[in-house]
């Protein structure tokens, strides 16, 4: 039986020509079929050790939301994702497969693994689409108060996770949309806003309650929530502050932190100026500095504003490029050039102040550094010089002390990230715990997922027994 | 939630008070510390610092100058509106305490955000002479607020229509001759805070000054309100908005502020043609 099952290849995922999406921001993988997504599940062996739920963060039963799929029971496929994920239309888009669920499926030993994450994806969309508007079933109320702090990726796992147990939860979003990264970040043509908006009042049906608009450690401190009533709390705010080069004339006009032309383009949808009242520069020749997931991001997006031009610059080479081989893959379908072994050195900028071009070194790989990756050694006398008028500087971001500073008693590590315990997320606070960004530095999705699902045990075990 | 509870229009129509109700800011809010608001889930994030809280009322007040489209959806909002978002208290407060004699110039709608620092630094025990300018006697705002928090006040204005006749760097260049002054406190439009501080430098007189870079998310995260300080590069945001005056590099702060013009512009047409999308409101100017 196996092996006429091998005999079956992998689906493919339909998406929009790249020549069409490049300038529309439209999301680019269209989704499966039915048939297909049929199809691909009777690819799964339904291994009795399944392998591919060892390399899920959340640990989903994926034989057992996969089989349902293949016996065209699409409720209850849905039914099995939403008892180990409340968010799996986002995860079956952004969650690296590849080096999780996927990367470890048998049937990718021979040839290539069942696709994991569109079989998600499905399954989130047909209920969306065509399902009950049913939400997971909770369980009786306990009575206890938690604080979720920050609606992003981990904010929004603790909280579905404790609803399910019972608890009541609010949480509390510094912008006026619950998401986190997922608004302002992600943008639309990877994951569409309509898509997150579900999945949060999804969890508003559970009994969530959403409360924008509050800066925690600005608007309310921690210690002030609990006096309100709350009996936990878990920080989950990100990772925060935007890094720059540091280098001469950044602050030209037309440099942006990738931070700040994401979230202008996506949450405020500058795109869709003069609409929205949020202008963002459309830039003709655009450089982004960078080469993880977010820079992809910027650069698709630049292309999507109109560019003529849109280059990664990056000082390593292209085997150490951080993000995730099907967004390079797509950035280069979209013509989206590759400036590789290069590396800025200095900004330049007309009397008004606006950017004309920059500097940049070219480099080589020397040994190894910390990291494990050749380390880039500038060659020298390569100067040359880079016409551009707009710059995205997507070089990662440092903790943001603005929470943290108001809660002295949760401490820090020693670059202000919050030491909580890898475990259980427990921070040095009595009733507080924190995962995401803000533990980790900048990582993914799925990873902050992952910290929110074990917070969120610990914190039921807290609730029910004590800390 | 962010109700507007009072609302007054100032200096011929040009400059628009809102009271607003936010009981968990106006509990926190220090003077120097502002907000963010937008007025409905298509504007702009506008940050404005306070110029007044009252957290009995549990309200804070903003006042602002009707520059472009989001100042007018602003202005177009009515008592027992809502702004669609509030944020805050965000930013450094000022830091308050008793330094002798402070020199407190205002210009504009800095006149606002000088007002609770003014405030506070006179209830701290300071000697506090205010400065305040406007082009013409109309235009002056919060003369009598002013006046009650300074232990005395000079009024100039470029027209001469009242006071004295001339600009405030003139009035304070009189002062700072003729008084052993510890602290001078300039919030107003760039050009008045740029020469009060070239004035203030050349007495080797510290001086604090309120920058106003444009926003987004106002908590760190973007990066949009970077200013030059003394060589390094802050975020107005979380680092300020008050700065060393000194240190500060007006002229990049002025270009950076004009990065957008243009799409301003067109905004702020398309609005006064009534064209703008969903409101469909008018100009009234």
């Amino acid at each position: 039986m196996a092996d006429k099952k091998k005999k079956v290849p992998r689906a493919k995922m339909p998406e929009q020509d790249p020549n069409v999406r490049r300038r529309n921001f439209k999301e680019v993988p269209l989704g499966l079929e039915a048939e297909t997504a049929i199809a691909e599940a009777k690819r799964c062996l339904q291994c009795k050790k399944p392998l591919c739920v060892d390399g899920c963060p959340v640990s989903i039963d994926i034989p057992a939301f996969v089989s349902r799929i293949a016996d065209n029971d699409f409720s209850g496929a849905i039914g099995k994702l939403w008892e180990r994920n409340a968010l799996p239309a986002v995860c079956g888009r952004v969650c690296p497969q590849e080096e999780q669920c996927e990367g470890r499926c048998i049937v990718g030993k021979k040839g290539e693994p069942v696709a994991i994450g569109y079989l998600e994806r499905f399954a989130a969309d047909y209920e969306r689409n065509n399902g009950t508007g049913g939400v997971p079933e909770v369980a009786k109320p306990t009575g206890k108060k938690v604080a979720v702090i920050g609606s992003g990726p981990s904010g929004l796992t603790v909280a579905g996770d404790l609803l399910l147990k019972g608890h009541g939860v609010t949480i509390f979003e510094a912008f006026h949309k619950a998401g986190g990264v997922l608004v302002y970040g992600i943008p639309e043509f990877r994951l569409p806003k309509a898509i997150v908006a579900n999945e949060v009042a999804a969890l508003e049906k559970m009994g969530a309650k959403i409360e924008c608009n509050n800066v925690v450690g600005a608007s309310v401190t921690i210690e002030e929530l609990f006096e309100e009533g709350f009996d936990a709390a878990y920080i989950g705010v990100g990772a925060g502050l935007p890094r720059f080069m540091n280098l001469p004339g950044e602050n030209a006009i037309g440099i942006y932190s990738a931070n700040e032309y994401l979230t202008r383009t996506n949450l405020m949808k500058g795109y869709l100026f003069p609409e929205y009242d949020t202008p963002i520069a459309r830039g003709k020749n655009v450089v982004v500095l960078g080469a993880g997931n977010v820079a992809m991001d910027s650069a698709r997006t630049a292309m999507r504003l109109g560019a003529d031009s849109v280059k990664i610059v990056y000082r390593r080479s292209r085997d150490e490029m951080p993000a995730r081989e099907e967004e390079l893959h797509h950035a280069l379908e979209e013509q989206i050039e590759f400036v590789l072994l290069t590396n800025p050195t200095q900004f330049f900028s007309d009397e008004n102040g606006r950017l004309t071009g920059m500097e940049c070194l070219k480099m080589e790989l020397g040994e190894p550094d910390d990291s494990g990756r050749r380390r880039p050694i500038p060659i020298e006398g390569s100067e040359y010089k880079i016409n551009c008028d707009m710059v995205v500087v997507s070089v990662g971001s440092n903790a943001n002390p603005l929470l943290t500073n108001s809660t002295p008693d949760v401490s820090l590590n020693r670059w202000g990230n919050i030491d909580a315990d890898p475990v259980t997320g427990k921070t040095t606070k009595k009733g507080v715990w924190a995962g995401g960004d803000i533990v980790t530095g900048a990582a993914t999705v799925i990873l902050a997922m992952g910290a929110g699902r074990a917070a969120a045990n610990s914190m039921h075990d807290y609730l029910a027994l004590g800390w | 939630m962010a109700k507007i509870v009072n609302r007054q229009e100032m200096a011929q129509g040009t400059i628009i008070l809102n009271e607003i109700k936010a009981p968990r800011i106006s509990q926190k809010a220090k003077p120097g510390q502002f907000v963010i608001l937008q007025a409905d889930e298509t504007g702009e994030r506008i940050p404005l610092t306070m110029a007044d809280t009252n957290p009995k009322k549990g309200t804070i007040t903003i006042i602002y100058m009707v520059v472009g489209k989001s100042t007018a959806r602003f202005r177009d909002l009515n008592v027992g509106d809502e702004y669609y978002a509030l944020i805050g208290p965000l930013g450094m407060p000022t830091h308050v305490e008793n330094v002798g004699k402070v020199v407190c110039v205002g210009g504009g709608t800095g006149i606002a955000v000088l007002h609770p620092i003014t405030r506070a630094l006179k209830e701290a025990g300071n000697e506090v002479t205010t400065i305040l300018g406007s082009r013409s006697y109309d235009l002056l705002i919060m003369e009598e607020q002013m006046r009650a928090a300074s232990t005395d006040l000079h009024i100039c204005t470029d027209d001469g229509s009242h006071g004295h006749h001339g600009f405030v760097t003139q009035v304070l260049k009189d002062v700072l001759e003729n008084n052993d002054i510890d602290l001078v406190v300039a919030i107003g439009p760039i050009p008045m805070m740029k020469f009060c501080s070239l004035i203030t430098k050349e007495k080797n007189v510290h001086t604090l000054v309120s920058l106003n870079p444009i926003m987004v998310d106002g908590t760190g995260m973007c990066g949009c309100c970077r200013v030059t300080v003394g060589g390094d590069t802050k975020f107005a945001c979380v680092d300020g908005p008050e700065f060393d005056a000194h240190k500060g590099d007006f002229d990049e702060l002025a270009k950076r502020l004009a990065s957008y013009l243009d799409d301003e512009k067109q905004s702020f047409d398309a609005y006064k043609n009534g064209n703008a999308q969903k409101t469909g409101n008018f100009d009234k100017t």
